[in-house]
């Protein structure tokens, strides 16, 4: 059978050009139903971007769901002991979206990699996650952050948990004066809160950051803070990759679910952040699961507006 | 090219002037005009007027890569911007006001009359609070005074109109001013153009 790819509409050549990327690195095609138990997601509320989910009862009584996520089924469905698993979808979720606060269907495709992951597994989701920006065809930045690092740096600031969470909060944006009088308030040494501003100030290019990092670590007598980021940065050696990633500790993601390195992508002509991941050993430990893992997902109803052209098609 | 959303109105004119005294002029917006976009290609920048409490929305969805707003309209929308400066312009405090001699009777519900919903929730739910929050979309200073609230949550500049109405603070939830915020994305793609932009605000904020 052929097909003409020049049937395709820019959004289809997308899903079809990432499904290739991540099959073509050995990772599994993974196909979910439609419908979970509500009481699942009930559990797990926090985890979801909304809280809102569509429900209906099935023809047994039972509460059901329309899938708000991908994540949280595909670890309910793999199992600990397995070996590592390389999954990748491509399905429709059902969630509350921005501020018209009504359901979307929003089309979601993503890359999960769960057991064993290392120094290896992150920095090649790292590179999927790079070249899944790339096939979409316009100018991008890979912004990356390791969460450890920064709750290292607050930490030093020696805050209750109430002022470190608002610390956590004005990181996020960047409000460096906001940390500063958030500080005061709490008379922290001044030496902790310069540090922290010093690293906030950080949104450089991995060679670039690290030198940075380097030196604010050894000043605040912890050098090895910044070993799990520098060691995954070092195992990207692809310098086309490279100089599209900015190491950014603004980044915000949900301490609760996500450790260690996070990432989120951008490309020129949307105004938000269109591919967004992470690990998630915390939220596996939440789940009751030994295994670590670290996925993203890449959000294809924000680039319905952008004029994509040919987007993707070299892959297809 | 930055594109700047500014507050219409008074404080908008003297961070315009912050703008202009910082090395990004572009004088076309003094004139005497109904135009609401004014640039200066030589300069790389593009102003337009905005109601102040919209700057914060055209930042978010990237209309505007940067734009200028009151801590009150951040803290009530909390849009998912940065927050890079604070201008130190437009000084006022976040307040509770009630009648002279008002006595809380905490056996009730509170009810407040705002227009800044969402700050009156968060600051009451600090307290443990329970209250009525009553949207009002200005006169605020009427409502205590016709029985329809029992406080109000409101900005305090002067406290002139207060006065003048025999209301008084009896608390304090924030200090606000004018914020330099910039959109997330345009921040990662024209991150050197916003950086020079702040560190030029900073350095002329000092100055005056």
């Amino acid at each position: 059978m052929n097909i003409d790819v020049n049937v395709l509409d820019a959004g289809e050549r997308v899903i079809y050009a990432l499904r290739s990327l991540y099959m073509a690195k050995g990772y599994r095609r993974y196909r979910m139903s439609k419908f979970e138990e509500y009481d699942f997601y009930s559990r797990n509320k926090s985890f979801l971007v909304s809280e809102d989910v569509i429900t209906f009862t099935d023809t047994n009584g039972r509460l059901m769901a329309l899938k708000p996520d991908v994540t949280l089924s595909i670890i309910k469905n793999t199992r600990d002991g397995e070996g590592t698993q390389r999954l990748c979808y491509n399905e429709n979720v059902y969630r509350v979206s921005g501020s018209t606060r009504a359901f979307r269907e929003i089309t979601q495709t993503g890359v999960e990699c769960i057991g064993n992951v290392g120094t290896a597994e992150i920095s090649e989701v790292l590179s999927l996650s790079a070249g899944s920006l790339e096939a979409i065809g316009k100018p991008y930045i890979l912004e990356i952050s390791d969460l450890d690092v920064l709750s290292g740096f607050i930490s030093d600031l020696r805050l209750g948990k109430e002022e470190s969470d608002e610390v956590l909060r004005l990181s996020a944006e960047k409000n460096l004066h906001g940390i500063q009088s958030e500080c005061e308030k709490g008379g922290v040494d001044e030496k902790a809160v310069k540090a922290l501003t010093e690293l906030l100030a950080i949104s450089l290019p991995p060679d670039a950051a690290l030198e940075r990092l380097e030196r604010l670590c050894s000043e605040s007598g912890c050098p090895e803070r910044i070993r799990a980021l520098r060691d995954v940065l070092g195992a990207m050696d692809d310098q086309d990759v490279k100089q599209h990633i900015r190491v950014d500790f603004s980044l915000y993601s949900n301490p609760r679910y996500y450790n260690g390195i996070v990432f989120k992508g951008y490309v020129e002509g949307v105004y938000e952040s269109v591919l967004s991941g992470g690990r998630y050993d915390a939220l596996m430990q939440r789940l009751g699961r030994k295994a670590s893992a670290i996925g993203f997902a890449v959000y294809l109803d924000r680039l319905e507006r952008l004029d994509m052209g040919k987007a993707g098609a070299s892959a297809c | 090219m930055l594109n700047v959303a500014l507050p219409k109105g008074r404080l908008g004119e003297k961070v315009y002037a912050l703008f202009a005294k910082a090395g990004y002029p572009c004088p076309e917006i003094l004139s005497d005009t109904r135009k609401l976009i004014f640039e200066n290609s030589e300069k790389g920048i593009r102003y337009f007027w905005v109601k102040p409490s919209d700057v914060s929305i055209y930042v978010e969805r990237g209309a505007a890569d940067v734009g200028v707003a009151g801590k009150d309209i951040l803290l009530e929308y909390a849009p998912d911007v940065y927050e890079l400066l604070d201008l130190n312009m437009g000084k006022c405090r976040m307040c509770i006001a009630a009648p002279e001699g008002y006595r809380d009777d905490e056996n009730r519900t509170l009810r407040v009359a705002t227009k800044f919903a969402n700050i009156t929730r968060n600051y009451y739910a600090s307290l443990g609070r329970d209250i009525d929050v009553i949207h009002l979309n200005g006169s605020i200073e009427i409502a205590p005074l016709l029985g329809l609230s029992d406080v109000i949550a409101d900005i305090v500049e002067t406290g002139t109109t207060l006065r003048e109405n025999h209301l008084a603070v009896i608390g304090t939830i924030a200090q606000i001013s004018a914020r330099l915020i910039s959109n997330k994305a345009s921040y990662k793609f024209k991150q050197d153009a916003i950086d020079e932009l702040t560190r030029l605000l900073r350095e002329a904020g000092k100055e005056a």
